[in-house]
């Protein structure tokens, strides 16, 4: 039988969704159910004075509204913060209260303070207009670069900050500094991002009076953690009355990690008005509330001596938590970030020195990469600019920092197992005939347009782990992963894995690697994720890891199943277990043709009576049935890496930027399903281009978000792309069985400082922030005409 | 209320809505085709495009009563007898999709191209699909769905 694991099987999930029959929460309706509006802060930080509901409570199909004074009451608890980091001082982490419906002050535009049920969607959106909110209006803290300096905006949380946080020497990149030809310096902006899955979040939540057990619909990428969470820290109903259920999910991208204080506020209703409620955000509520990505002020210092070796680098940076910290919101700016700052190379000495702190914006949070494409983009942008001071070309300042042995002893934190920096950055080389630039440059030139080249070599840190180390650096939770692997006794298998696919494929790439450890076809293996009530408990889908940690657990389940199935086999076939062997779905006794499939062995564990003149095919001490579930907790991360150069084309005329060749070559080690994969890194791509050129997050002043739909938030489209290039290194992972490295985050790492890179490279050198606008770009190709004229 | 008479995917409809109703929320809420998809509010993200009268329209721009007498076609109403439309078998076979929720707009909206074009370059393609928002594939593999369907119809 041949190997499914490396095939381009065509997705099982696909028919679903092209034929409209898709189950997303959106789509699910309850008899008898009301519907839920919202009414939200319009201002960015204000106190509540008073709510008037009386009004509306007397509209038309008015079934309840309920406010912070009710959560109090009840006494249900708020939205938490998942990682507890330490400053350099040793001092706890600051986090404020953050209810599910404000009580006393709001602190972003959209924070919700009252929620109303009625009857009919427009019947709730007609009552929401007559609750009258009492707001006294206090000066929001908007602006990152001035937070600290700023009233605080939460009680007893001095400067606004979070906490101030060291990773590294301080004083050993003091002595590397002191030995420098030259100190390279940057100060950088990483724009904020909005997250923008295409579904909106929605919940639908369903309470049954007789079991008293709440049943809620929702759109997340880990409903067991939801679940846990609603249950351990909001105290809406012990976690076995609570069942919470992700079906079809359209994209998460991270945004979709946290439990929202939507899910709270209508599970703890539905049981406070016995009555069905449903939920769904309008895409400027999206904008306004789902958790935003990046946001971080920079300022970087690579050591370097004149022949461009690397000796030091460290940065202090501001990173924006919003107005809250939420489940990765304290973790994306540290351990996600400072270990990664230092990229692919050898330097001797670093630190990374973090200050996070709240304004009057939307929680930050995981946004693909999380962390690592802030720490690539910063590291990255600053290896150029080296590369431009010292007269280097930017391949040849990278290969000569590269590590050359594996395991290599990254400078911060991580032992990355394996990787070839060298081999990655010479394939993309060629496939992007880098040596051919200067001729297309010249063509462009003389069309008038500026010509730029953008190269970045990343690694990351995904697939999160172990549970032990990352329990030990603040998480609340371990990040293992579960599986169950079902036999049914006509042979089908049902495979149940804690993680979740919210566009990522798990139905098919999971019954790729479990048809290949059982030997079963994979039509007859159906992926089950989602619903707590269905598999046990697991961590869910983020990071990249998945296939990294829950892959394995199903192999490791599938492992089980064989062992047992094994014994079974034997005793059918009147043989010793060291006899037979387990080979394409068949127990086979050596040097006989005495065997049976594994189905036949899987239908004896279900009806162990007499067969094939055995009196029972188990051995004894064996229980019947064939079922087995293994927990996965991985030695380590798992560490892609790889390559990307880009060339963009300026129209100096109007700024434009068009982005013209685009080069991806990375090393996800194992490859499972190389069109899935292929499709998350073009994917990934699009949304750091999206970074790069054209996608901003911009608060003015108050505090209002001005780019809260899509006719101002700029999502790329088809028109904006080029065909991407793609091609693979494959150096395996040693810390799993199948050699995977996560795929998922990889292209919104690299993409940001590729693209920069070509654009700053059009530029002569020009720093530019990102996005780079036409408007930005325009300005910047002026100021170049205006030197280039002075040189002249 | 306004009575509103459709053929829906070949079925009669009559039915007695508030004059409000958009087609979107009339193929959802009321037909319970929930194939059509909403992801925005400012007819931008395309993920609820429909066919009227054999052309593509953003399902969320029409009052369903204005449109009383014709005939609409939705993600649904594609299949013949269990087999799928062209366009949807190569959008499968291309890995034209991955969360599925602007799908079925961009489907439709792909095989109205078609219907004008029949056989569109790239570029012809990406600028017809301008008005379809997809998060998670980068559009390199539905144009290459499209083109892929282009060559079978």
């Amino acid at each position: 039988m041949a190997s499914l694991v490396g095939s381009r099987v065509e997705r099982k999930e696909d028919k679903r969704f092209l034929t409209g029959k898709g189950r997303y929460t959106a789509d699910i309706n309850i008899a008898n159910q009301t519907y839920a509006i919202f009414i939200r802060s319009p201002h960015a930080r204000a106190k509540i004075k008073k709510i008037d509901t009386s009004k509306a409570l007397k509209a038309s199909g008015v079934v309840d509204i309920l406010t912070g004074e009710h959560i109090a009451q009840d006494k249900i608890g708020g939205l938490i913060a998942g990682w507890a980091i330490r400053s350099e001082d040793g001092s706890e982490m600051k986090c404020p209260p953050n209810p599910p419906l404000a009580k006393d002050n709001v602190n972003f535009v959209g924070d919700p303070v009252a929620v109303v049920f009625a009857e009919t969607l427009d019947e709730a959106k007609t009552a929401a207009e007559l609750v009258k909110v009492d707001y006294k209006e206090l000066k929001a803290v908007v602006s990152l670069a001035d937070t600290m300096k700023s009233e605080a905006i939460h009680e007893g949380i001095e400067k606004n900050l979070c906490y101030d946080w060291l990773l590294g020497d301080r004083q050993k990149v003091k002595e590397a500094f002191d030995k420098a030809d030259k100190i390279i310096k940057l100060d950088i902006t990483n724009n904020r991002l909005i997250p923008n899955a295409m579904e909106p979040r929605a919940c639908v939540v369903d309470y049954n009076t007789a079991s008293e057990e709440i049943t809620c619909y929702t759109t997340s990428q880990n409903p067991h953690l939801s679940r846990l969470i609603m249950s351990a820290f909001g105290g809406v109903t012990p976690e076995n009355k609570l069942r919470v259920i992700a079906p079809d999910v359209g994209g998460g991208f991270g945004s979709k990690i946290n439990l929202y204080n939507e899910e709270i506020v209508c599970s703890w209703a539905s049981k406070k008005i016995e009555r069905p409620i449903k939920w769904v955000a309008e895409r400027t509520e999206s904008f306004l509330t789902d958790t935003h990505g990046r946001d971080h002020i920079t300022h970087a210092e690579l050591a370097v001596t004149n022949d461009g070796k690397f000796l030091g680098f460290k940065n202090e940076t501001t990173a924006n938590l919003g107005a809250y910290a939420r489940v990765f919101g304290t973790v994306t700016p540290t351990y996600l970030f400072g270990p990664c700052a230092t990229g692919v190379y050898v330097m001797p000495a670093a630190y990374s020195n973090v200050k996070a702190v709240y304004t009057n914006t939307a929680p930050v949070d995981a946004y693909r990469g999380a962390g690592r494409p802030e720490a690539t983009y910063t590291i990255e942008r600053i290896v150029d600019k080296a590369a431009i001071e010292l007269g280097m070309d930017p391949i040849e300042i990278r290969m000569k920092n590269f590590p050359t042995e594996f395991p290599f002893k990254q400078t911060l934190v991580h032992q990355v197992d394996s990787g070839d920096y060298v081999a990655g950055l010479e394939k993309a080389k060629q496939m992007s005939d880098y040596d051919g630039f200067a001729a297309r440059r010249k063509d462009s030139e003389s069309r008038g347009k500026l010509r730029g080249i953008g190269v970045t070599t990343y690694f990351e840190a995904c697939g999160i782990a172990p549970s032990p180390v990352v329990m030990m650096l603040g998480c609340g939770v371990g990040l293992w992963e579960s599986a169950e692997v079902r036999f049914n006794p006509t042979g089908q298998v049902t495979v149940y894995t804690g993680s979740h696919s919210h566009g990522q494929s798990h139905d098919t790439t999971f019954a790729q690697i479990a048809a290949d450890e059982l030997g079963v076809p994979f039509e007859n293996i159906d992926v089950v994720h989602g619903d707590t009530d269905k598999g046990t408990f697991g961590m869910g889908t983020y990071g990249s890891r998945s296939l990294t940690v829950g892959g394995i657990a199903i192999i490791n389940a599938c492992k089980k199943i064989i062992t047992k199935a094994k014994k079974v086999a034997a005793k059918m076939l009147e043989a010793s277990e060291d006899e037979v062997e387990f080979k394409d779905g068949e127990f086979v006794v050596a040097k006989s043709n005495k065997k049976k499939t594994i189905g036949e062995v899987a239908f004896a564990c279900y009806l162990p009576g007499v067969r094939d003149e055995v009196k029972s095919p188990l051995p004894e001490g064996e229980e019947p049935g064939l079922k087995e579930s293994a927990f996965f907790d991985p030695a380590n991360f798992s560490f892609p890496a790889g390559s990307h150069i880009a060339e963009v084309e300026i129209n100096p005329e109007t700024g434009e930027v068009k982005l013209d060749k685009y080069t991806a070559v990375d090393d996800f080690g194992t490859i499972v399903n190389p069109t899935i994969v292929e499709g998350q890194v073009h994917g990934g791509i699009a949304q750091g281009v999206g970074q790069a050129l054209t996608e901003n997050a911009e608060y003015n002043e108050d505090g209002q978000l001005i780019t809260a739909s899509y006719m101002d938030y700029t999502m790329p489209r088809a028109d904006d792309f080029p065909e991407f290039q793609l091609g693979f290194t494959c150096t395996k992972a040693t810390t799993n069985p199948l050699g995977v490295k996560g795929c998922g985050e990889a292209g919104s790492i690299a993409a940001p400082p590729t693209i920069m890179n070509a654009v700053i490279n059009a530029l002569d050198g020009q720093e530019i922030s990102m996005p780079a606008t036409a408007e930005k770009v325009w300005k910047a190709c002026k100021e170049l005409k205006k030197s280039n004229a002075k040189a002249a | 209320m306004k009575r509103v008479t459709l053929e829906v995917n070949g079925k009669k409809i009559d039915k007695e809505i508030p004059d409000h109703t958009i087609l979107s929320v009339l193929l959802r809420d009321i037909l319970n085709l929930t194939g059509t998809h909403i992801g925005c509010d400012t007819s931008q993200c395309g993920a609820c495009v429909v066919h009227v009268d054999g052309k593509s329209i953003k399902s969320c721009t029409a009052f369903a009563a204005d449109l009383s007498g014709s005939k609409i076609t939705t993600i649904e109403g594609l299949a013949k007898n269990g087999k799928m439309h062209p366009m949807q078998e190569a959008f499968k076979k291309m890995h034209g999709l991955q969360c599925g929720f602007c799908t079925p707009g961009m489907v439709m909206s792909a095989i109205d191209l078609l219907k004008n074009n029949k056989n569109p370059s790239d570029s012809e393609i990406r600028d017809w699909l301008e008005g379809n928002i997809c998060r998670c594939t980068g559009y390199q593999n539905i144009v290459a769905a499209v083109k892929e369907a282009a060559s079978k119809m």
